[in-house]
């Protein structure tokens, strides 16, 4: 069961605070009920958006899910930047998002089985609004991505709750299909939890990191026991101590705010995480469920580089460009592996084909390796 | 810019004037001199820079430097503009670090913090030490396997570019073997070379992949008549009997592409066999002398055949001996490999030796990367390996495990000019 939250986001102290857009969950249930909010009817297959063009403000979506797959629903940008997003929509379930529009061109998009690119329907907002200046572009790229955060921080809580209660309660089939999924949430946002010191190798460490005195735990330990024995009668304790490692990593990365620059590099370390963790099929060595995380790590970094999209489109269009290409051709490539609404495994995999990935992967990561400069520049 | 970025060394490199300018446009045609008199294909010394320009590329008949890092890659992009742009983009690095400069225009530390450098950095300090780069493209650049016409390229292939035959006892790896596009790296330095190749693979990400490559020491054969001629693993002198630098009538004959051959983007360029040439030390090892003696051809202290006293010697592969046998054995290595017995066929051999280690038995991963330049392989290497592949009694001791051949363009004549424009150009 989902526990309620309420994010509460604001655009103070945001230069040009006034285009900052601003989008939550407000863990409403109704049926699209507020006044003039606009319905979305999401299915396993469909995406019905009842308008089209909208006004400049603030915009509401009551997004209803009457499919069987747990969907997302997302407001993008150019360049799939993220305005806001509603996650783990269960079957069933309705749910708004507030979220703030300048005038521009959208896409709303559902994505059943959280997955993909996702169903999508253009939206025009119209209406005047001031340009932003540089600096302001900068500092909303902090805010863009801080949004980013907390819409992953609350599907990690809830993701890894049900994970570990299956654990604790011996349900091995469900804990392994539910480990893939919460770990999903947990590398999209590595960049922040990096910046947390212990916390980071307590959840996600690997056995052979495991400081001399401590003991192995975390989502890898519960991995090896899932998948080598099958038997995680005693990792109760262990699973007590994940939750509340992730609780507690969650607190702090949604008050955590990335600068411009820990952005830059943030999307750089998720594709060299990709291309020294994930390719060679070091990370989930017992599950090898190894591509969630790949896919998972690729979506984290375009949505920092969405974040500096702003930034980047005024002052290195060609290197925007080139990244837009780069990612394309990165999920083109995933794609080929995706095995209905997961992953292929890693172990499925020929070298060829990690070849493959692991050229997409180098083709994209030098030109993100340029972004910190263009960032940083004055 | 600061100086510090313009080169390696710049004690050196300063010595001339108005080197900022020169270096700091990076242009193709205008390395910098290096050394005293290092400003031509014979450094003076083994730090020296070799001249990147030129109506050939070097590191053909440039004397033999002492280490080889060699490259093959699969080109990864459909997009024919951006190939053509590596080929220019490249041919800028090699220019700047053929000359001893860093591989990009700003170099390994002069860039702006928060960018990672556009030189990797490991050959700070060291002089240019020979380094040549030499590009070839290999058949499968033209058409893929399916026979598709993959940029555009496939009227310009050569007739003698067409994949090599299978010889007898070929133990090839196909990743191990051929390739679009290879790279040939020899220094004089180790590491100079691989600095070479891990910089140019770098600013190829995205459009090549790399598919192989291999590290060489020890030259194995010697490239001009001033060198002294090396020795393979087997211990034997290797490549006496080698096409020469000073050979021009025969170079003419033998190594360069010449007007008419073939398409008009080749001539003055040649043509590269690779094969990595795995060897069984340790049975060889275990052979007495004088049948190491008798597989080679030739004595293995002086490297003189059998037929003579001194290395040079001609051969005389119509000496009987005493007991009425032929001295130069019907299936050794020299006569099987001599131009007499291939019709007239000459290659300019420029291997290395290369040891990868050991194997999972304990035994030496080693051999010869064998690496041969000649005008047309249709008439050079393929039929003497016809002929060595079905007789030769080294047979026993060697086992080809990796294949290529690749169409070396003419060098870069200068500015504007780049790897790609006779293959890409009008």
């Amino acid at each position: 069961m989902r526990t309620t939250k309420i994010i509460a986001l604001t655009a103070a102290g945001l230069l040009g605070g006034t285009l900052a857009a601003c989008g939550g969950d407000d863990g409403g249930t109704g049926q699209g009920d507020s006044t003039g909010s606009i319905t979305v009817k999401a299915t396993d297959t469909s995406c019905e958006v009842d308008r089209n063009t909208v006004d400049a403000g603030t915009s509401v979506f009551s997004v209803t899910n009457s499919g069987s797959k747990v969907t997302e629903f997302y407001v993008y940008a150019a360049g799939d930047r993220v305005m806001g997003e509603v996650e783990n929509i269960a079957p069933g379930l309705s749910r708004q998002l507030h979220v703030e529009l300048p005038a521009g061109a959208y896409q709303a998009t559902c994505k059943p089985g959280m997955i993909g690119k996702g169903i999508r329907t253009a939206l025009t907002v119209s209406g005047s609004s001031a340009p932003l200046t540089d600096d302001a572009k900068v500092a909303a790229a902090t805010d863009s991505y801080q949004r980013y955060v907390r819409s992953q921080t609350g599907a990690l809580l809830d993701k890894t709750e049900e994970f570990v209660t299956a654990v604790k309660a011996g349900d091995v089939q469900k804990a392994k299909s539910l480990y893939p999924v919460a770990r999903t949430y947990w590398e999209r946002i590595e960049p922040v939890a990096e910046v947390f010191g212990d916390l980071d190798p307590r959840i996600d460490g690997r056995e052979e990191v495991t400081e001399e005195g401590m003991t192995f735990g975390g989502f890898h330990r519960i991995e090896k026991d899932l998948w080598t024995t099958g038997d995680v009668s005693g990792d109760a304790a262990i699973a007590d101590q994940l939750l509340a490692d992730v609780k507690e990593i969650v607190t702090k990365a949604n008050a955590e705010k990335l600068s411009p620059l820990q952005l830059a590099n943030g999307a750089k370390g998720l594709l060299d995480e990709v291309a020294s963790g994930k390719i060679t099929g070091e990370e989930d060595r017992y599950s090898h469920t190894d591509l969630w995380d790949f896919n998972a790590n690729v979506e984290g970094s375009k949505a920092a580089i969405a974040a500096l999209r702003p930034v980047l489109s005024e002052r290195d269009p060609a290197l925007v460009k080139t990244l837009d290409t780069e990612f394309a051709n990165v999920d083109a490539e995933l794609a080929k592996y995706r095995d209905g609404d997961g992953w292929k495994l890693h172990d499925e995999l020929t070298e060829a084909q990690l070849k493959g990935l692991s050229d997409a992967i180098n083709a994209l990561a030098e030109p993100i390796s340029k972004v910190a400069a263009v960032v940083a520049q004055k | 810019m600061s100086e510090n970025s313009l080169s390696r060394r710049r004690a050196i490199a300063l010595a001339g004037a108005g080197v900022a300018g020169v270096a700091g446009a990076a242009a193709v045609g205008s390395a910098v001199v290096r050394e005293a008199a290092g400003h031509d294909r014979s450094p003076s010394a083994s730090s020296g820079a070799v001249e990147f320009t030129g109506a050939h590329q070097a590191g053909i008949v440039t004397p033999a430097q002492d280490r080889l890092h060699f490259v093959a890659f699969d080109v990864i992009t459909k997009d024919r503009d951006q190939l053509a742009g590596l080929l220019e983009e490249w041919t800028a690095a090699a220019a700047r670090m053929t000359a001893g400069h860093d591989a990009g225009a700003i170099g390994a530390v002069a860039g702006v913090p928060e960018a990672p450098p556009d030189d990797t950095g490991e050959a700070i300090g060291l002089p240019p030490s020979g380094l040549t780069l030499t590009i070839g493209f290999g058949p499968s650049l033209f058409r893929d396997a399916t026979g598709k016409d993959r940029f555009g390229l496939a009227a310009r292939r050569p007739a003698a570019l067409a994949p090599l035959p299978l010889f007898t006892g070929d133990a090839l790896e196909s990743s191990l073997s051929d390739g679009d596009i290879c790279i040939q790296a020899c220094a004089n330095d180790p590491q100079v070379a691989v600095h070479a190749i891990r910089n140019l693979a770098r600013i190829g990400m995205g459009v090549v992949s790399v598919r192989w490559s291999q590290l060489g020491f020890g030259r194995t054969s010697s490239t001009t008549e001033g060198q002294a001629t090396p020795r393979n693993l087997f211990g034997f002198k290797d490549g006496t009997a080698n096409l020469k630098a000073e050979e021009t009538a025969l170079l003419r004959d033998h190594l360069w592409v010449q007007p008419g051959d073939g398409p008009d983007w080749m001539t003055g360029g040649s043509y590269m066999v690779t094969r990595k040439i795995r060897m069984s030390i340790e049975t060889w090892d275990r052979s007495s002398l004088a049948e190491q003696e008798q597989i080679i051809g030739r004595r293995k202290g002086t490297g003189a055949p059998l037929t003579g006293q001194k290395e040079f010697d001609e051969i005389d592969l119509t000496a009987v001996g005493p007991d009425g046998e032929q001295v130069i054995p019907s299936t050794s290595h020299v006569r099987l490999a001599h131009p007499d017995t291939n019709a007239g066929a000459r290659i300019l051999r420029r291997g290395y030796n290369f040891v990868d280690g050991s194997d999972g038995l304990g035994r030496l991963n080693a051999g010869l990367f064998f690496i041969a330049y000649q005008r047309d392989p249709r008439t050079g290497f393929i039929p003497v390996q016809r002929s060595l592949s079905q007789r030769d009694d080294m047979n026993e001791y060697v086992r080809h495990v990796s294949s290529a051949l690749f169409a070396c363009p003419p060098g870069v004549r200068g500015n504007g000019d780049h790897w790609g424009t006779g293959l890409f150009g009008a």
